[in-house]
């Protein structure tokens, strides 16, 4: 059935694309009351629902939502076949969500005992009613569509959504929905916060987990109800889900997420719906969801908190300040040696003049060419070296540099030798200055430590040269050739 | 000094009908450190579960400060195990110790300034005053550990749970919570601490409970913490048994 009347829409399309230009303008300015009641109170939804999906989100209960929506499915069509009986309208949207929200809340119910009375885990049970609350659903919907009295048309709407059926009246249930949603997440924050970070903590505290759970669902399930009739049952869940997934790219402040997913969600609806007033045909939920979805893969992008670029970009530059101290490194143990022949170490005018062939360096790294030419022309840029025709040297604030960073490398490296058990926690190669991270005392401990096998006093030599001792190297291969020839006999 | 801080009561504990700890008896002295020590799978974490009521009981007591858990909730701190949070949840360091304050604060009433400044406090005896700010995922594991046991601390509680504080921590963490440790005993408090590391125990414990399933020995280290306790304890686990012989007779040199 709705097959066929999207295919119809299909067709239309092109007229769709020459509406007049006073037809958008009265859509965008919002000059048809319908259109004003309907962009309104989908805005109200979308900010409940973002409000809401931030907490769902935290909480890793977020495809509850959707296990929830699509189990209301039956209770609209048994509502509808029922309610004649009890001399009730079937047509009511009264009755027909509260039939939702029964049937939801039996399926959130199923869900919970399929857990607790059964080894499954939740996706298993989400899996299950699911599918089965939805076909179950799909079946009272075909029952009722074959009723001799009809008038069964527009139950479907509930599945994909048609902000158009919305009135007035409707409206004003939604900006209750909408209130009562904002003043229990605001009243129950700091709880709520609570349960979701550390349920075990909170316990501990006194809180009632169940009671504080109950309630985040309870919100869960008006939001969804009322959420039927625009975005349909099937998409409910991307108004949960989307616009909080998408604010947490953008911050790491739980707050400032929680207010960023209500107006994410509030935008999108708004968006969604004024798209869908100019295209009446297509299914107002698909296209809300079409909307939030760009925005998401914005803030994906772009997100300056954990959006993939940023991130790039901070993994680029961490990589840049460590091809740094790799190239300066290698520079600086190139010129050791000379050093070491020098009369004094303090021989630093001396080591700006040593020109070292840049193939030299090269070889030092196994990186491709581009990678090394990139940085070497950022040390030129930076004044730390100078070129003449494939060669280098250092200048002297890149001698000092240089020779910090070999001096760091080493001592982290011996850090990671001596401290083994508790060295992983400490290190942070990224950091600019190893005195940003280890005490001055452990420090003095390592450079002492090195310097008793050194002459430098202030740069010790790097421990990774170390060889085994000839005399333990003997003794292994004795041994091992024992075993072998014990063996068979 | 009217009430023990802890009196359990033939504590038995199950999951689906399998007992986890059986007839656990124990009584723990005000001002007394303890660490309960015992193999992977022992009951130590049931053990301090069960005593704040987070799992159910098939039989027995808890007492706190001689009443129900729940009458001294008040009173008692936890220090849960690092892994059971999900530390890429958006809050800061200083909203993780905020959330010791929150059943003072009250339900419905937004945090105030005097417990922003009480849970700096905090931090800084456990030496995180500069990383109140930092978004808990960029703690290190001993700088999270450390949040959790300032989380406990702005409590002022009289009886500490500690799940495994010294799990995976760096050195720096570790001399902290020590520190904190004996502190807490010089102002009369109780901990209960579970320890994995047999080889410090006689340095940080005044008092062990060896737990596997049951109350393998408790009282005093010096009297309970023997290899004979151990290998009861363990089994034939013996890298662990030697390790502790080993604690033991440092220990006995030094004094």
């Amino acid at each position: 059935m709705t097959a066929v009347k999207t295919t119809i829409a299909l067709v239309d399309m092109p007229i769709v694309f020459a509406m007049q230009w006073n037809d958008w303008s009265r859509v965008f300015l919002l000059q048809d009351y319908n259109t004003r009641v309907v962009v309104l109170a989908t805005t109200l939804l979308g900010l409940a629902a973002g409000l809401v999906g931030s907490f769902t989100l935290l909480r890793k209960r977020a495809l509850l939502g959707d296990a929830l929506s699509h189990a209301t499915l039956p209770g609209i069509g048994l509502a509808f076949l029922l309610a004649p009986t009890w001399g009730l309208d079937g047509k009511s949207l009264a009755v027909l969500l509260s039939g939702a929200a029964i049937s939801g809340l039996v399926g959130t119910a199923s869900i919970i005992a399929i857990r607790n009375l059964t080894k499954l885990k939740e996706d298993a049970a989400l899996g299950i009613v699911l599918s089965v609350f939805f076909g179950g659903g799909l079946v009272v919907l075909g029952i009722a569509q074959q009723r001799p009295e009809g008038h069964a048309a527009g139950l479907e709407s509930f599945i994909y959504g048609k902000t158009a059926s919305i009135i007035a009246q409707d409206g004003w249930w939604i900006a209750a929905t909408a209130g009562c949603t904002i003043a229990i997440l605001s009243l129950f924050y700091k709880e709520l916060k609570l349960l979701c970070f550390d349920e075990g903590f909170a316990s501990s505290r006194g809180y009632p987990i169940v009671g504080l759970d109950i309630l985040l669902m309870a919100t869960v399930v008006i939001v969804t109800i009322v959420g039927l009739q625009a975005v349909g049952l099937v998409l409910m869940i991307a108004l949960l889900v989307i616009p909080a997934a998408a604010s947490r790219f953008w911050t790491s402040n739980m707050r400032r997420m929680t207010l960023l997913s209500a107006a994410l969600g509030a935008g999108s609806c708004m968006a969604g719906s004024l798209v869908s007033a100019l295209l009446p045909d297509l299914p107002s939920g698909a296209l809300i969801v079409l909307v939030s979805a760009s925005a998401f893969a914005f803030s994906m992008f772009f997100g300056q908190e954990r959006g993939v670029i940023a991130r790039y970009w901070r993994r680029m530059g961490m990589q840049q300040r460590l091809d740094r101290r790799y190239l300066m490194r290698g520079l600086y143990e190139l010129l050791e040696p000379s050093f070491a022949m020098a009369a004094t170490p303090e021989s630093g005018a001396a080591a700006t003049n040593m020109w070292i062939p840049t193939k030299q360096l090269l070889a030092t790294r196994t990186w491709p060419i581009l990678r090394f030419s990139r940085e070497i022309n950022r040390l030129k840029r930076d004044g730390f070296i100078r070129a003449r025709d494939g060669e280098i040297a250092l200048t002297a604030t890149g001698l000092l540099e240089a020779k910090r960073f070999t001096r760091e490398h080493r001592l982290w490296e011996l850090y990671l030798i001596t401290h083994a058990d508790v060295a992983a926690e400490r290190v942070d190669r990224d950091a600019e200055r190893i005195e940003d991270c280890l005490e001055p005392i452990m420090i003095h401990e390592l450079e002492s430590l090195l310097n008793e096998t050194h002459t430098d006093p202030r740069l010790p030599v790097s421990p990774h040269q170390i060889e085994l001792p000839s005399t333990l190297q003997a003794s292994a291969v004795p041994v091992s050739n024992q075993t072998k020839k014990g063996a068979p006999q | 000094m009217a009430e023990l801080p802890l009196v359990i009561e033939d504590l038995t504990v199950a999951y689906h009908r399998k007992p986890v700890i059986w007839d656990v008896a124990l009584k723990v002295q005000p001002g007394s450190l303890v660490g309960v020590v015992g193999p992977n799978g022992a009951g130590k974490s049931t053990l301090l579960k069960a005593c704040m009521d987070l799992l159910p009981t098939a039989s027995g007591r808890v007492q706190v400060f001689g009443g129900s858990y729940r009458a001294s909730r008040h009173r008692v701190g936890y220090v849960p195990q690092r892994e059971t949070v999900d530390w890429d949840f958006p809050v800061s360091a200083l909203d993780v110790v905020t959330m010791g304050l929150y059943r003072e604060i009250g339900w419905l009433r937004p945090v105030r300034k005097k417990h922003t400044a009480a849970a700096r406090r905090a931090m800084e005896r456990v030496g995180l005053d500069e990383l109140e700010n930092r978004q808990i995922s960029e703690l290190s594991g001993g700088q999270q550990q450390r949040t959790f046991l300032a989380r406990a601390l702005v409590q002022n509680a009289d009886l500490y749970f500690m799940d495994e504080p010294f799990a995976a921590v760096d050195a720096a963490t570790e001399k902290t919570i020590v520190e904190i440790l004996r502190e807490m005993k010089r102002e009369g408090k109780t901990a209960l601490v579970i320890h994995h590391d047999l080889q410090t125990v006689p340095e940080y414990f005044d008092h062990v409970v060896l737990l596997n399933m049951r109350v393998v020995a408790d009282g005093p280290t010096e009297e309970v913490f023997t290899t004979e306790n151990l290998h009861k304890t363990y089994g034939g686990r013996l890298t662990l048994l030697d390790q502790a012989t080993e604690a033991m007779r440092r220990l006995g040199k030094g004094a």
